[in-house]
C-alpha cells in the first residue's frame, strides 16, 4: 500500500513537474535570449497566453498536434512584434509596453475563449509519446520521464542549441554585445536594433510554443489566465540562470516540480491545502532573490533603449 | 503675430528668445497636454469599437450602455463608489513611479489588507465604537499593505535587486495567504462558501446624506489632495523625482537614497492597503475566497496618462470608474467576457506610448532647428501666413 502511495505519488510529481517545467523551460529560454540581448520583456505572460490560445485552436481546428504548435509559436511571436517595434524600433519604455501586452494578452484570450468555446469547452485527446527505448522501463520514474511528446525533446535539443550560438557563434556575440556594451557592437557595424529585434522575436516564439505545450499537451484545453503568473517566474528563473541556458533548463524544473507537488500531494492522499502548497514556488523565488540577490546578474544596458550618438 | 515680417529680416542671433507670446505658449501647453492625455483615450475607443464589430457586436450600443450603467439615473453613485479604491491605489502609485520605482505588488498589498480587516472587522465593530473600529480598520489594512513592501523595498534599497519581480513575487505571496486566511481563520463558521463573516450594515462606512456614497470616496479625494501637495510642496517630494530622475544625481546631492527609497515603498504600500479598506468597509462588507478584483492592473495607464500627477490622476479615475461600472452591464448585455475591458486599457496604453513618442521626436527634432524653422513646424498656419 505504502509502496503505491509513492509511486503514484512521484509518478504525479514527476509528470506534473514536467509539463509545468517544459512550459517555464521554453519560456525563460526566450527570455535569456532577450535579456542577453538588452531588452526585458515584462509582456511574458501575455504572449504565453496568446500562444497558448491560438495554439490550441490551431491544434483543434488543424488537427494535429504540430500545426497547434506552429500556430503558437506564430502567436507569441505576433504579441512580441509589438515589442519590437514599439520599444526596439522606437525606443519606447519596456516596462510599460509589457505591462500593456501582458494585459492585452489576458483580455483578449479571456473574450475570445468566452465567444468561442465558452458554452461548448472542447478538449484535445492525449498526445503521442515518444518513448526511449532502454530508458522508459526503469521502474517508477521510466515512464514518467522517457516517455514525452517529441516536442520535449526537440526543446531539450533547442536549449543546447542556443547555449552553443551563445558561445560559439559571431550571432550569440553579437546578441551578448547588444545587451552589453550596444555602443561596441554598433562601432562595429553591426546594427543593435536589427540584433534585438531577432531576439525579441525569439523570445516571442518562445513564451508562445512555453503556451501552447500548456495549453495542447498540458491541459488539453484553453482556459482563461491559465498561465497563472508562469510568464514571471519564467522572468525571474532567467534572471538567476544570469543568462546560461542550461541553468534555465535547472531552474524551470526545481520550478515545476514545486508547482506540480500540490497535486502529487493529493493524489498520494496527504490532506495539505492547496493554497499553501501554490505558494511554495513563490516563496522559493523569494528566497533565492534574498539569498542570491547580490549574484543574481543582469546585463548593463537591460531595458533602456539603444539611441545611436546618446550619452 | 503682428511682427512676423521684421522676424524674417533678423540674423537668428537678434531674434527674441521666445518667439511665442505667453498667450500663445499657454494656449499650446494646455492644447498639448489635451492631446496626450485625452487622444489616447479616444483611439483606444475606437480601436475598441473596431474590435466589437470584429466580434459581431454593436460598437454603439456597447458604448451608450457603458453611459446607462456608468452615468444614467443614479448609476453615477455607483460610478464614484467604484473610484474611491481606484483613486487610493493610483496615488499609491503616483508615489513610488515619480522616484522610477515600480511597485507592481499591488495585488498581493490590496488583498493582504482586505482579508485582514474583514477577518478583524466583525469582531472591532461589535466591541468599540463605530468610528474608532472603523479608524483601527484603516490602520490596520494600511499597515499591512505598507509591511508587504518592505521585503521588495530593503532588497532594492540594499542590493538594488530588481523590484519589478520581487514585488510580483511578494504580490501572488499576498494573495495566496490572503486566500489562506479567509479559508482559515476568517472563515464564516455560519456558511459553507469559503468567505469572511460580512459586517453589519449599519457599522459600515457611513453615506454622504442623500446619497448612497459612502465617505470613503473623500477619504481618497483627501489623500489625492495631500499626496499632491507632499509631492511638490515639500523637501520629500523634491527628492523622490530626483532620485526618478537621476538616481547617481540623488546621491551627489546627499539624498539618502536607500532610506528614501523604503520611505516611498511604504507609502505606497499604505495607500493601496487604504484602497482596501475603504472598498471593503464602503462597498463589500466581507472578501470571498479567490475574489481579486486586480484594480492596480487597470488603473496604471491613468496614472502614467496624468503624467504621474496627484490632483490629475482623479479625472483620469473617474473616467474609468465610469467605463468599468458602465462595462459590467455593456459587457453583460453583449454577451462578453468582463475582461475586454482589460483590453480596452491595454489599448490606452499603447496608444499613451505611441502617442508620447509621437511628441518626444517633436521636441528632440525641434531642439537641432533653427528658432524661426522651429516656430514654422510648431504651428504650421503661421507658416503660411509669414510666406504668403
Amino acid at each position: 500500500m505504502s509502496e503505491l502511495l509513492t509511486r503514484t505519488f512521484l509518478t504525479a510529481l514527476i509528470s506534473g513537474g514536467l509539463i509545468a517545467g517544459v512550459s517555464l523551460m521554453f519560456t525563460a529560454l526566450g527570455e535569456t535570449i532577450s535579456e542577453r540581448a538588452g531588452v526585458l520583456n515584462i509582456g511574458l505572460e501575455g504572449m504565453m497566453l496568446v500562444g497558448a490560445y491560438i495554439g490550441f485552436v490551431g491544434a483543434y481546428y488543424g488537427h494535429s498536434f504540430w500545426v497547434g504548435f506552429a500556430a503558437g509559436i506564430a502567436g507569441g511571436a505576433f504579441a512580441s512584434l509589438f515589442m519590437v517595434v514599439l520599444c526596439v524600433r522606437l525606443g519606447l519604455d519596456q516596462i510599460v509596453v509589457g505591462i500593456a501586452i501582458t494585459l492585452a494578452g489576458e483580455g483578449i484570450t479571456s473574450v475570445l475563449q468566452d465567444t468561442q468555446f465558452g458554452s461548448t469547452y472542447p478538449r484535445l485527446g492525449a498526445p503521442p509519446t515518444v518513448a526511449i527505448p532502454v530508458l522508459s522501463d526503469i521502474p517508477v520514474v521510466g515512464k514518467s520521464v522517457f516517455d514525452q511528446p517529441l516536442i520535449v525533446y526537440l526543446g531539450l535539443v533547442a536549449v543546447g542549441a542556443v547555449s552553443w550560438i551563445f558561445r560559439r557563434t559571431n550571432a550569440g556575440l553579437n546578441l551578448r554585445a547588444a545587451g552589453e556594451k550596444p555602443e561596441a557592437l554598433d562601432a562595429a557595424g553591426v546594427s543593435v536594433v536589427a540584433t534585438r529585434s531577432y531576439a525579441a522575436l525569439c523570445t516571442g516564439a518562445f513564451a508562445g510554443l512555453g503556451g501552447a505545450y500548456l495549453s495542447i499537451v498540458g491541459a488539453g484545453t484553453f482556459t482563461p489566465f491559465m498561465t497563472q503568473g508562469q510568464g514571471f517566474m519564467a522572468i525571474v528563473i532567467a534572471m538567476l540562470a544570469r543568462g546560461k541556458p542550461l541553468w534555465v533548463v535547472l531552474g524551470s524544473f526545481l520550478f515545476g516540480i514545486s508547482l506540480s507537488v500540490a497535486t502529487a500531494l493529493q493524489l498520494a492522499g496527504i490532506n495539505i491545502s492547496t493554497d499553501v502548497v501554490n505558494l511554495l514556488p513563490f516563496i522559493a523565488i523569494m528566497v533565492a532573490l534574498v539569498a542570491f540577490a547580490r549574484r543574481s546578474y543582469l546585463p548593463p544596458a537591460l531595458a533602456l533603449p539603444y539611441v545611436r550618438g546618446a550619452r | 503675430m503682428t511682427g512676423a515680417t521684421t522676424d524674417t529680416a533678423l540674423s537668428p542671433e537678434t531674434r527674441p528668445l521666445e518667439p511665442i507670446a505667453p498667450s500663445h505658449r499657454f494656449v499650446s501647453d494646455a492644447l498639448d497636454v489635451v492631446v496626450r492625455s485625452i487622444v489616447p483615450v479616444l483611439l483606444a475607443l475606437g480601436a475598441g469599437a473596431i474590435l466589437l464589430l470584429a466580434l459581431g457586436r454593436d460598437p454603439i450600443t456597447f458604448y451608450s450602455n457603458v453611459w446607462k450603467g456608468g452615468i444614467q439615473l443614479t448609476a453615477w453613485q455607483d460610478s464614484a463608489i467604484r473610484a474611491a479604491p481606484l483613486l487610493l491605489i493610483a496615488v499609491g502609485l503616483v508615489v513610488v513611479f515619480r522616484a522610477n520605482i515600480w511597485n507592481l505588488g499591488y495585488n498581493g498589498q490590496f488583498l493582504l489588507g482586505a482579508a485582514l480587516i474583514s477577518g478583524l472587522g466583525p469582531h472591532l465593530v461589535a466591541s468599540e465604537p463605530r468610528w474608532l473600529a472603523l479608524l483601527l480598520l484603516f490602520l490596520v489594512a494600511g499597515g499591512a499593505g505598507a509591511a508587504w513592501t518592505l521585503v521588495p523595498a530593503l532588497l532594492k534599497a540594499r542590493y538594488e535587486t530588481n523590484e519589478i519581480i520581487t514585488t510580483l513575487m511578494m504580490s501572488f505571496i499576498g494573495v495566496g495567504v490572503a486566500n489562506i486566511l479567509i479559508k482559515g481563520p476568517f472563515q464564516d463558521p455560519s456558511v459553507n462558501i469559503p468567505q469572511t463573516r460580512v459586517l453589519p450594515l449599519n457599522k459600515m462606512l457611513p453615506s454622504i446624506p442623500g446619497t448612497r456614497i459612502h465617505i470613503g470616496v473623500l477619504v481618497a479625494l483627501a489623500a489625492a489632495l495631500l499626496v499632491h501637495f507632499v509631492l511638490t510642496r515639500t523637501s520629500f517630494g523634491l527628492r523622490l523625482q530626483i532620485l526618478g530622475a537621476n538616481p547617481r544625481a540623488a546621491r551627489h546631492v546627499g539624498v539618502k537614497v536607500p532610506r528614501l527609497i523604503v520611505m516611498s515603498f511604504l507609502v505606497s504600500g499604505l495607500l493601496v492597503g487604504l484602497a482596501a479598506a475603504a472598498d471593503i468597509l464602503g462597498t463589500w462588507g466581507y472578501v470571498r475566497a479567490n475574489w481579486n478584483p486586480a484594480y492596480g492592473d487597470t488603473v496604471i495607464p491613468f496614472v502614467f496618462l496624468a503624467r504621474l500627477n496627484a490632483l490629475a490622476v482623479i479625472p483620469f479615475v473617474v473616467f474609468y470608474a465610469v467605463l468599468s461600472t458602465g462595462g459590467d452591464l455593456a459587457t453583460q448585455q453583449a454577451s462578453l467576457s468582463t475582461d475586454f475591458l482589460l483590453v480596452l486599457v491595454a489599448l490606452i496604453l499603447l496608444f499613451m506610448t505611441v502617442i508620447e513618442y509621437l511628441g518626444r521626436r517633436r521636441a528632440l527634432g525641434a531642439s537641432y532647428l533653427t528658432p524661426g524653422l522651429q516656430q514654422a513646424l510648431r504651428s504650421p498656419r503661421l507658416r503660411r501666413r509669414t510666406s504668403a
